[in-house]
């Protein structure tokens, strides 16, 4: 479960944002969705606990994720988050498969190769195993980053702006894909979009 | 996946921006190595040879020469001296010389030197006979391991000896009889191995006849027969009847006045005061000199020292540029990697595990330009050994290890660590967010 409470950011001392309390159970699908400059990535980052808020509490599990020390932090969101950032980042110099594998390590899990291999099958680029990073296309990395996502099992999926490169068609493919990830690890799924085109998708809604 | 192999991994996805730090690295670890083992070798192969000898007495000169030529016989003579100066120190009744044993110098078979002296030289480098005989006669000549082993000379072989310490053929004695082998030493890994050892007077025998053909010059001209010298004949002592060549000679104290040997090589009976003060007796009284081996060699180390220090100061500054080179690598790299290294922390790698990936990056880059380092200067001692036996013949060898070649490494992983801490800390303060929503 996934719980936010008096959530307060401020970047400058005198323009603090405030978001809604938000209250997510396993499995759920929802959507982020606010206009640009309405702090719905800084709420994306909050809830990933890449920021620390100025005030309130952000829940994952039964963990107030903003109290842990950042270590400890990074290793529970390892474990426990999914991010799908708006560009797909890897590290360089190892292939699709050892990125992966990196995920479980740093995570504190065991390296599972048949799990790499299932999911980069579901995800339909299983052929670039062995492929560098750079060698793949948007699409494929935008795949390949959403099998990073889930790899790990975690209880919170969270997806920046994943189909504002997108044509109808892929955004479709896309949204589904990540719908089915998410049921299958039992995650609660959150998308932060302005895209208006995903609004008949989802049945729970923030608006920012 | 583990840190290692993803520092690893890192270095190698771009290895042209690490290269100078590894070359810089390997070649300030190698010139160190190599100067400690040179420096090494050279002090065991000059202190294995002191033999305990307390004092060189030969020809006036340059003392560091008579050394190098009587102890190391790397160098050509200061001169001879003649027997009735060097008598009073062959008295076995010498109240404080326990023994001094003459050496004649100045010829060579391809190379190696021929020695003039007695049998108590064996004494001096604990020397075994290994196969045959100790010589005995004049003309008898017993060689040391090296000699045997480099020459392929065995028992039995015969030879004219060569004036001069180059190897040239229209040096060689034709005239005079020919040398045999009867024996072979045991290797004792001192410079006896690199010796053919004879009798005095068959020095003298080889010698006689160009004394005769060079007349009354040679005979007021005191010192040794420079190299290039030359003599054509020597019918004048075909008629020296055979048994007198090969007998057993006389000992020194019987000989003539007037017979020349090159130096002595002395020890004490003790290090008492009347001893001590017989080198400056020597020196200021006859026309001698007297020289101390050890004192000699250290002024040869002090010598070697200041280039030494030159070198190793050279290498000093290498290290030290190859550990800023490491330093500017890593950190350049970082603005490279920045969205990898907060994507690594959104995967849970921690700051912690950021700040030891980027040591062990330096640490890895240290240890490659360490063993690069370390396996270049025993290959070029290697190398180095070669050329030395081919002049000196004396060995070195480039598979001898160091103890302190372990605190070379120490040093290097300090280095390498060192370099990589700014950039360590750097990555470990990356911020994930402020990076992640730059891009």
């Amino acid at each position: 479960m996934l719980a936010t409470k008096r959530l307060k950011f401020n970047y400058t001392p005198n323009e603090e944002l405030t978001f809604p309390d938000i209250t997510c159970k396993a499995g759920e699908h929802w959507l982020l969705l606010g206009q640009s400059g309405s702090g719905k990535t800084t709420l994306l980052h909050l809830l990933a606990g890449l920021r620390t808020p100025k005030l309130g509490a952000v829940m994952v599990g039964d963990t107030i994720i903003n109290e842990l020390p950042s270590g400890q932090l990074d290793r529970f969101r390892g474990k426990n988050i999914g991010i799908i950032f708006q560009q797909s980042h890897f590290v360089r110099s190892l292939n699709v498969l050892e990125n992966l594998t990196l995920a479980q390590r740093l995570a504190g899990l065991k390296m599972d190769f048949p799990r790499v291999s299932a999911i980069l099958k579901q995800l339909n680029v299983h052929h670039k195993l062995h492929a560098k990073p750079e060698e793949l296309s948007v699409g494929e990395q935008q795949r390949v980053a959403i099998a990073r996502a889930i790899l790990n099992q975690p209880a919170l999926i969270l997806a920046d702006e994943p189909t504002s490169a997108l044509d109808d068609t892929n955004t479709e493919q896309v949204i589904q894909l990540l719908k089915e990830q998410a049921t299958a690890v039992n995650a609660i799924l959150m998308i932060v979009t302005h895209d208006n085109r995903l609004k008949t998708q989802f049945e729970k809604q923030i608006s920012l | 996946m583990n840190l290692l192999k993803l520092s690893w991994k890192n270095l190698t996805y771009k290895p042209l921006s690490m290269l100078l730090s590894i070359v810089l690295f390997a070649l300030g670890v190698g010139l160190i190595s190599l100067l400690l083992l040179l420096q090494n070798q050279l002090e065991q192969n000059f202190e294995k040879n002191l033999a305990g000898v307390d004092l060189v007495v030969g020809a006036k000169g340059s003392p560091l020469q008579l050394i190098l030529c009587s102890m190391y016989h790397i160098d050509a003579p200061t001169g001879n001296i003649s027997l009735k100066e060097a008598r009073p120190f062959l008295n076995p009744n010498h109240p404080f010389i326990k023994q001094a044993i003459p050496l004649s110098l100045g010829d060579t078979q391809k190379g190696y030197r021929i020695v003039g002296t007695t049998q108590a030289i064996l004494g001096l480098y604990n020397a075994k006979i290994g196969t045959g005989k100790i010589w005995e006669h004049n003309f008898e000549v017993t060689i040391g391991a090296n000699v045997a082993k480099e020459i392929g000379m065995k028992i039995g072989d015969e030879f004219k000896s060569s004036h001069g310490f180059t190897e040239d053929e229209n040096l060689k004695h034709e005239d005079a009889k020919a040398f045999k082998v009867v024996g072979i030493l045991k290797p004792t890994g001192s410079v006896i191995d690199q010796l053919i050892l004879t009798t005095t007077q068959s020095f003298w025998l080889v010698h006689e006849h160009e004394e005769e053909h060079e007349g009354e010059e040679a005979h007021a001209e005191k010192g040794h027969h420079e190299e290039g010298e030359h003599h054509e004949e020597g019918e004048h002592h075909e008629d020296e009847p055979e048994a007198e060549l090969t007998a057993i000679p006389k000992p020194l104290l019987e000989e003539s006045d007037s017979a020349e040997i090159t130096s002595l090589l002395i020890q004490f009976k003790g290090r008492n005061f009347q001893a001590l003060n017989m080198q400056r007796n020597i020196n200021d009284n006859t026309d001698m000199q007297a020289a101390t081996p050890a004192i000699e060699i250290n002024r040869l180390y002090s010598l070697m020292d200041t280039g030494e220090q030159a070198l190793r100061a050279l290498a000093v500054v290498i290290i030290f540029v190859s550990g800023l080179s490491v330093f500017i690598s890593l950190y350049n790299s970082l603005k490279e990697r920045k969205y990898e290294l907060a994507l690594m922390r959104v995967m849970g790698a921690g700051p912690a595990g950021l700040f030891f990936l980027i040591i062990l990056e330096g640490i890895i880059l240290a240890i490659i330009g360490f063993t690069i380092g370390i396996a270049l200067s025993h290959l070029g001692m290697q190398m180095l050994a070669g050329v030395m036996k081919d002049a000196y013949r004396y060995s070195f060898s480039g598979w001898q290890f160091l103890p302190q070649e372990w605190f070379l490494l120490i040093g290097a992983l300090v280095i390498g660590f060192i370099a990589a801490v700014i950039p360590a800390i750097q990555a470990s303060r990356t911020g994930i967010s402020e990076t992640l929503t730059q891009g």
